[in-house]
């Protein structure tokens, strides 16, 4: 019987990622790793990508990983799981090693998901790979300071798409991730948020569950990069998902699912208020790109609905 | 009962692959590596090995799969060749620090640009430092023999690093030769089964494989991988040792033909010293004391055993299938002269670079070197210390 | 117990850790500026401090928060902003130290309800 999800249950399992790492304080990817892993009954094994989450868990000779764990290269966790992967699966199939039912789960933050790492990801669900890839999306390379990625949004500060005279930070919409993740046709790719764990683990069960590739896109808040107090993280991280910035939804075989859908959709004002990296967009002269960011909010969320097949 | 077949080099690789039936494969095909993942693919599909084949999307995740496999607890084996390496450049340093024993056959091309499919060491020559094993076979047979004797070597508990087996793109990979097979029986024996050393799978035990290194450790793991070629060098010749007892075939840190009473020494790798042989041979017949060696174990690079070989030469040859743009002359010639100068050898060294892009070398070539030789020999002097063997100006 | 001094001949090839979890000896309440601190009347043990907080530093037993472990705590005021009966509150490191109400490491078990 799985661990009922009731906060009373899930706190007597024990830590798999252990205090005494050095993500900084107020961090959400140690608070996403912990759901997850939390979420999950079954035996784990664990592929990490270069980044914040990776060398803070695990300076030498201290590891903060309760669990198996590899990191090899900034671009390579889902080739890395994919290979542990295949060895379970061969030495089960030739009797080598007994079925503990184990699951594979790869962490990447969104550089190493969205950029570097998008084509071992794409591989990997395209050959069908049973594991699980999970982007902790902070939305910048942070932990080599805080450089654009893919995954930015459009006129946010970054160290590499810096406000300056002629340019008001980053000029591009970012990446959906997530659908094309899911045009890979995998049995199950979603959208998450560690404000709403109850989600999240439900995610989480389902993508281990999945014949197949799975992919968690999760909003993963950065108070260093984001421009906020550290104790800010859970709030902004709901308002992303309030002003429909980061829509929950799951794709099962095929099938688009909202799983939250806001009361009211708040103004996207609201998410970026809180944030230093929007700091700009409310002068004057860029005002613009807050609506050009709220038009595009609304375009997705519209085609996401219809996705869903729910009503405006 | 061994049997006799003609094979190519990428055939003969493949079947040693079949026989030793690592428990994981990623490879992506790359030419004139081709055949060989063909033929493994055969065999995966007909149910021949047990092999997981991961069928990658580019060489980088291959050796990347190939380390978290190796890491998660089995053995694990690919092949690539030329730019296929250059992309998993990053991947096979790791695969060292990692000490996963992980076995891959390089069929040699050059490196672009321009792009060239065909044969010369500028690949392999580029990743010496990667903390690698290195072996260079001449032929279908040193390719299969190689490769079979390389997992013993890598999986050996004092050395855990991986090893490439290098033989010659086109010339080697898709000649045809008559190559000794062994019994399946016999190599399974010979091989043995795979010991994993605190492996991921483990569950019960878990382990962090690849953590952060600040500048308080990094050296003391480099200080473990040095230490580990240190014990390949004793390794190397053990198992080769029990090789020769099982298979008849004998083999070392290089091969020697008629090198003894020489007083001109050739050294040249894989399949020209097979060229080289038969010139040696013929001008040994016409009075000329010329000898040939041929490296085989490049990294770790044997260099007293060198230096002894060629200590009472008078000229030594060294032709390099790959150049170090800006160095003295090329990897061969810079890391001979190195041992040679160390170990007090006074023979005058000139390095002939050639054959790059798959640049043909012929008999009449490799004797204008052993005139040369002859001409260093008599008058001491030495007129050009790097030549570009059949460049047209 | 990790030593920072070893030698390249006492520690496993390959930069492998096999002291699972062993980061537990790296403590770093150290880093904080703020402590948080609860009032056990309001606390109703919803148990969401325990889910949010990046550094599991709250201590659960028997299905009651029971306190912070403050040799880890980073101070980041998560569980104070999230309480939803504003049980916790934040106070000043260098008060909380020179008032000895807990102790810069160890645990400071705050006890339950009904002991």
């Amino acid at each position: 019987m799985a661990t009922e999800l009731k906060l009373k249950e899930l706190s007597k399992k024990e830590d798999r990622l252990t205090p005494g790492h050095r993500l900084c304080a107020g961090c959400a990817a140690p608070i996403i790793v912990r759901q997850i892993l939390t979420a999950i009954d079954e035996p784990v094994v664990l592929a990490n990508a270069t980044g914040c989450l990776e060398v803070s868990t695990t300076i030498y000779p201290y590891t903060a990983w309760n669990v198996p764990w590899i990191h090899t290269a900034f671009e390579t966790a889902a080739s890395t799981i994919s290979g542990v992967e295949a060895m379970y699966r061969s030495l089960v199939r030739q009797g080598k090693m007994e079925e503990r039912n184990v699951k594979f789960v790869a962490f990447g933050g969104d550089g190493g998901t969205y950029d570097i790492g998008i084509q071992a990801l794409s591989g990997m669900m395209e050959r069908g790979h049973r594991a699980l890839y999970v982007c902790y999306n902070n939305e910048a390379y942070m932990n080599t300071g805080i450089q654009r990625s893919g995954a930015t949004p459009l006129g946010a500060w970054t160290t590499t798409s810096p406000v300056g005279t002629v340019v008001p930070g980053k000029p591009r919409h970012r990446k959906d991730l997530t659908a094309i993740a899911a045009a890979h046709d995998i049995p199950y790719a979603a959208q998450a948020s560690p404000h709403n764990w109850r989600d999240l683990m439900k995610k989480v069960r389902k993508a281990v569950a999945a014949n197949g590739a799975s992919f968690m896109n999760v909003i993963s808040d950065c108070n260093r990069g984001w421009r906020h107090e550290t104790d800010q993280t859970l709030e902004v991280t709901r308002l992303a998902v309030e002003t429909c910035y980061w829509p929950l939804y799951e794709v099962e075989d095929g099938e688009w699912r909202l799983t939250y859908r806001p009361k009211e959709k708040l103004p996207i004002e609201e998410f970026l208020e809180p944030q230093g990296r929007f700091r700009h967009l409310f002068a004057e002269q860029n005002k613009h790109i807050i609506e050009e960011l709220q038009a595009e909010v609304d375009r997705k969320w519209k085609q996401l609905l219809q996705r869903c097949g729910e009503e405006e | 009962m061994s049997r006799f077949e003609a094979m190519d080099g990428n055939t003969a690789t493949a079947e040693a692959m079949r026989q030793i039936n690592p428990d994981v494969v990623a490879a992506y095909p790359i030419t004139p590596q081709t055949s060989t993942v063909q033929t493994f693919s055969q065999f995966v599909a007909d149910g021949e090995v047990d092999t997981e084949f991961i069928r990658v999307e580019s060489e980088h995740s291959a050796m990347a799969a190939c380390i978290g496999a190796s890491s998660a607890g089995g053995r694990v084996m690919t092949a690539t060749a030329a730019n296929g390496l250059a992309l998993m450049w990053e991947m096979v340093y790791i695969a060292a620090s990692n000490r996963s024993p992980i076995v891959m056959p390089v069929v040699n091309r050059a490196l672009s640009g321009p792009i060239n499919i065909h044969c010369d060491h500028s690949d392999s020559m580029g990743a010496r430092d990667a903390g690698w094993i290195q072996l260079y076979g001449e032929n279908p047979q040193e390719a299969y023999d190689n490769c079979l004797q390389a997992v013993r070597i890598a999986e050996h508990e004092d050395v855990l690093l991986p090893v490439m087996t290098m033989y010659d793109g086109f010339i080697t990979s898709h000649g045809l030769e008559r190559v000794q097979i062994e019994d399946d029986e016999a190599v399974r024996d010979f091989i043995g089964p795979f010991k994993a050393h605190e492996p991921l799978l483990d569950i019960d035990n878990p382990v962090t494989y690849g953590p952060l290194d600040f500048y308080d450790f990094y050296m003391e793991h480099k200080r473990q991988q040095v230490e580990g070629m240190k014990h390949a060098r004793r390794v190397i010749p053990e198992v080769a040792a029990d090789f020769e007892k099982r298979f008849g075939r004998k083999y070392g840190f290089f091969e020697e033909h008629r090198l003894d009473d020489a007083e001109l020494a050739l050294v040249v790798l894989s399949s020209t010293a097979g060229t080289a042989k038969s010139v040696v041979d013929d001008l040994r017949s016409r009075g000329i004391k010329v000898g040939l060696l041929k490296p085989r174990v490049f990294r770790p690079f044997p260099a007293q055993e060198l230096a002894d070989a060629l200590r009472d030469k008078a000229a030594i040859g060294v032709m390099d299938r790959s150049d170090s743009f800006g160095a003295l002359g090329g990897p061969l010639f810079m890391e001979l002269s190195a041992a040679c100068k160390i170990h007090d050898v006074p023979a005058k060294i000139v390095d002939y670079v050639f054959g790059l892009g798959g640049r043909d070398t012929t008999p009449d070539q490799i004797e204008s070197v052993v005139r040369d030789l002859a001409d260093i020999a008599d008058t001491g002097k030495i007129k050009q210390l790097v030549s570009y063997l059949g460049v047209r100006e | 117990m990790v030593d920072l001094n070893a030698g390249w001949r006492d520690i496993p090839r390959g930069g492998k850790i096999v002291e699972a979890g062993n980061a537990r000896e790296y403590e770093t309440g150290s880093w904080r500026a703020m402590r948080p601190v609860v009032d056990q009347e309001k606390c109703i043990n919803c148990l969401q401090c325990w889910v949010f907080c990046p550094d599991a530093s709250i201590i659960v037993e028997n299905e009651e928060m029971v306190g912070f472990r403050y040799e880890y705590c980073k101070g980041c005021g998560i569980c104070a902003s999230i309480c939803p009966v504003d049980a916790i509150e934040m106070v000043s490191e260098a008060e909380a130290e020179s008032e000895a109400v807990g102790a810069a490491s160890g645990s400071d078990r705050r006890p339950a309800k009904d002991e």
